[in-house]
């Protein structure tokens, strides 16, 4: 038994952890040792990659690479894979993944799980709109192979399912063209939730990357830095001599070790002392970063994966993330409504990102993303106090018809987790009946 | 292109350090297994990674010595072999090698005299053409042997010992014999050391250390560095204090 922890460091529950290593010999360890849980790089927050004194079986040990094509794109790949990996094989080779989250130290099958989202979700999609075909292991010793013609049901219970309908074992994911890893990015200080929409709005067609960071304790006046990005071409960053040596400086940096969080304090270094001066800080130094610039994807992507172990500067009791996604309609008034509980709270987030979302459904039964505004926060646990603070925002989100996203969840309520996805009677049928989290004992039958 | 060979292609790090290899230029890997399936795994991964490179797999006896002889002539006679990375193994279970003398058997040959005749027999046609590189995986674990793992630990022993004979014997010529010691990695071979929750270092890690001791022609690599001083301390712990350690 070991001792596992997701990404919150919420808890430190002891689990019986089975390595998985050969893909052709994945069916056997899951139907000997069930129930159980497929693990990746435990970058969720929350208790969807948990099972507490039961079995987790690891999948970082499916890390081959199958097949590509470089016509077309295709990739097959096992699910143990990391996007960090694929990312830095192949954009070299002028293809990337279209979807990646605010972290490449994900694996693939992580993505499809939890079907995960970027800062381009309104021009592509999520993980999912770029996942061809499955392999899906099940406790019962089958192998299923999964394609969107001839089980569609099964494909969309997957995408977004969270690892309860079988181990993703390998994947064929389509890779899009870039000819440089560059991007050109705007950055737009902002006041008022009014102006943050209107930049989304007038950015959604030209501007394929936008997101928005908040400073969450600024009230009704809530300051923000808006940020949008462009995939340069390589005749354009030719034009640019300049970023040939910027290009050596970051492949350097990609080789030598990350800085890292070396223990973890014994209180949160995020508080009620440093988070003002920090966010006024970062809106500052943001706010004179403004206009246009050109910048390497993986800063630009993936801005805290340089910080190894960044989840320990909150501390021994962890942290709370808090994603939700409300309607468009009631977006504003809701999104201010949230910075409003959360000021009136004295709890405050570090990093409080604002994005709106395409108008696409995405293709997972349990997919998080819906056409609206996104608000992702973080708040230091300090047990009650920050619970209360979360059970209001869920009345928001709850009267919004919002709904909360899983990957990041360890506390919402069964009612609001039913009222946000509909779909969820009919994903229930596609369960593997020997796979239970600690999210689906809380959320679900079992 | 350098010929690189790698006998245990399947084992993590060999797989780790081919792909660092092949990410740094395009090769031309020969990959031995055990297991042909496995190992052309190995192999498909390897040439997604680099279309450029040349991959061939061949699947090999790893005990017997007229099969291990047989296999390193093939090889040689196809190329001439600038690396060898010779890293084959299973973690042997003690109280089962203890109980069962054929078991002890076969982990003393896996792990100490299989790599050393792959060794002697690489060494043969690299000093007639006086270039090459032989590195053979070892192990932190021979450098003292201790109650939980000796006999693993012996095997390793015999392939440092036998390193450290070959690279007094090949001193004056151009063929170098790196002998790498690994501390407790997180690969699959180690997976029931991970479930109880030891602290391993990263196979990438490792893998990096090997591909660069070897590009050095370093004798010994102690992966991760630090192992070099913790057996320091341990080989010079006197015995009445060493018998009261649990390790």
């Amino acid at each position: 038994m070991k001792p596992v922890s997701a990404w919150g460091r919420l808890s430190r529950d002891l689990h019986d952890v089975q390595v998985l290593t050969d893909r052709t010999h994945v069916a056997p360890v899951l139907a000997a040792h069930q129930p159980g849980l497929a693990f990746g790089n435990g970058r969720s927050y929350g208790d969807v990659c948990l099972n507490p004194n039961g079995n987790l079986w690891h999948t970082t040990g499916l890390n081959k690479l199958i097949a590509f094509d470089e016509a077309t794109g295709r990739l097959v790949c096992e699910a143990g894979v990391l996007l960090r990996d694929i990312q830095r094989l192949f954009v070299p080779r002028g293809w990337m993944l279209p979807v990646t989250p605010g972290t490449q130290l994900i694996t693939v099958g992580g993505a499809i799980a939890n079907d995960v989202h970027g800062k381009n979700h309104h021009a592509v999609g999520s993980f999912g709109d770029h996942v061809l075909r499955l392999t899906l292991a099940r406790t019962s010793g089958e192998v299923l192979q999964l394609d969107w013609t001839s089980a569609p049901d099964m494909m969309s219970a997957t995408v977004g399912g969270m690892g309860l309908t079988g181990v993703v074992v390998t994947a064929e994911l389509l890779l899009r063209r870039v000819s440089s890893p560059w991007l050109r990015t705007e950055t737009l200080p902002y006041q008022g939730l009014s102006e943050f929409f209107e930049l989304a709005d007038a950015s959604e067609h030209d501007w394929e990357h936008t997101v928005s960071w908040i400073d969450c304790l600024a009230g009704q006046t809530a300051r923000g830095i808006f940020m949008r990005a462009n995939h340069m071409t390589a005749q354009e960053a030719a034009t640019m001599p300049s970023l040939k040596a910027a290009l050596a400086a970051q492949q350097r940096k990609m080789q030598s070790k990350p800085l890292s969080m070396p223990f973890v304090p014994p209180i949160s270094l995020v508080n009620g002392l440093s988070l003002k001066p920090f966010n006024m800080a970062y809106y500052q130094l943001q706010k004179m970063k403004r206009g246009f610039d050109v910048a390497h994807y993986e800063p630009f992507s993936y801005p805290l994966d340089n910080l190894q172990d960044w989840n320990r500067m909150y501390g021994p009791r962890g942290f709370y993330q808090y994603q939700s996604v409300v309607p468009r309609e009631v977006g504003q008034p809701a999104v201010q409504a949230m910075l409003d509980a959360i000021a009136a709270s004295g709890e405050g987030s570090f990093l409080a990102v604002l994005k709106t979302f395409g108008n696409r459904e995405a293709k997972g039964m349990l997919s998080f993303p819906q056409p609206g505004v996104t608000l992702a926060l973080d708040f230091p646990n300090r047990g009650e106090r920050t619970l209360k603070l979360l059970d209001r925002l869920d009345v928001i989100v709850r009267e919004a018809k919002g709904r909360l996203y899983m990957a990041k969840d360890a506390r919402m309520s069964r009612d609001l987790f039913e009222a946000g996805y509909p779909r969820l009677s009919e994903f229930t049928a596609h369960r593997d009946a020997g796979i239970s989290s600690a999210m689906s004992r809380r959320l679900m039958e079992f | 292109m350098q010929h690189i060979v790698i006998i245990g292609a399947t084992s993590a790090m060999a797989e780790h350090c081919a792909r660092l290899w092949v990410q740094a230029a395009p090769v031309h890997l020969t990959l031995v297994g055990r297991d042909e399936a496995r190992t052309r795994r190995v192999a498909d991964d390897l040439r997604v990674r680099s279309p450029q490179s040349d991959v061939h797999v061949m699947t090999s006896d790893f005990v017997d010595a007229a099969a291990i002889q047989h296999t390193v002539n093939t090889i040689v006679a196809q190329a001439p072999v600038d690396v060898v990375l010779i890293a084959h193994g299973v973690l042997s279970d003690q109280t089962t090698c203890q109980d069962d003398v054929l078991a002890c058997d076969a982990a003393l040959q896996v792990n100490g005299v299989s790599p050393v005749l792959f060794a002697e027999a690489f060494a043969k046609p690299m000093v007639a053409a006086n270039h090459g590189t032989i590195a053979i995986i070892g192990s932190v674990a021979g450098d003292r042997g201790r109650k939980t793992n000796y006999v693993y630990g012996a095997a390793k022993g015999l392939v440092s010992r036998y390193a450290q004979g070959m690279q007094h014997r090949l001193a004056h010529t151009n063929v170098k014999v790196v002998l790498i010691k690994p501390g407790p990695t997180d690969t699959p071979m180690t997976s029931d050391l991970k479930a109880k929750g030891q602290k391993m270092a990263s196979v990438e890690q490792v893998a990096q250390d090997i591909v660069k001791g070897i590009a050095a022609g370093k004798p010994v690599v102690y992966t991760p560095g630090i192992w070099q001083i913790i057996m320091l301390v341990v080989m010079h712990l006197p015995r009445f204090v060493f018998n009261k350690l649990n390790i």
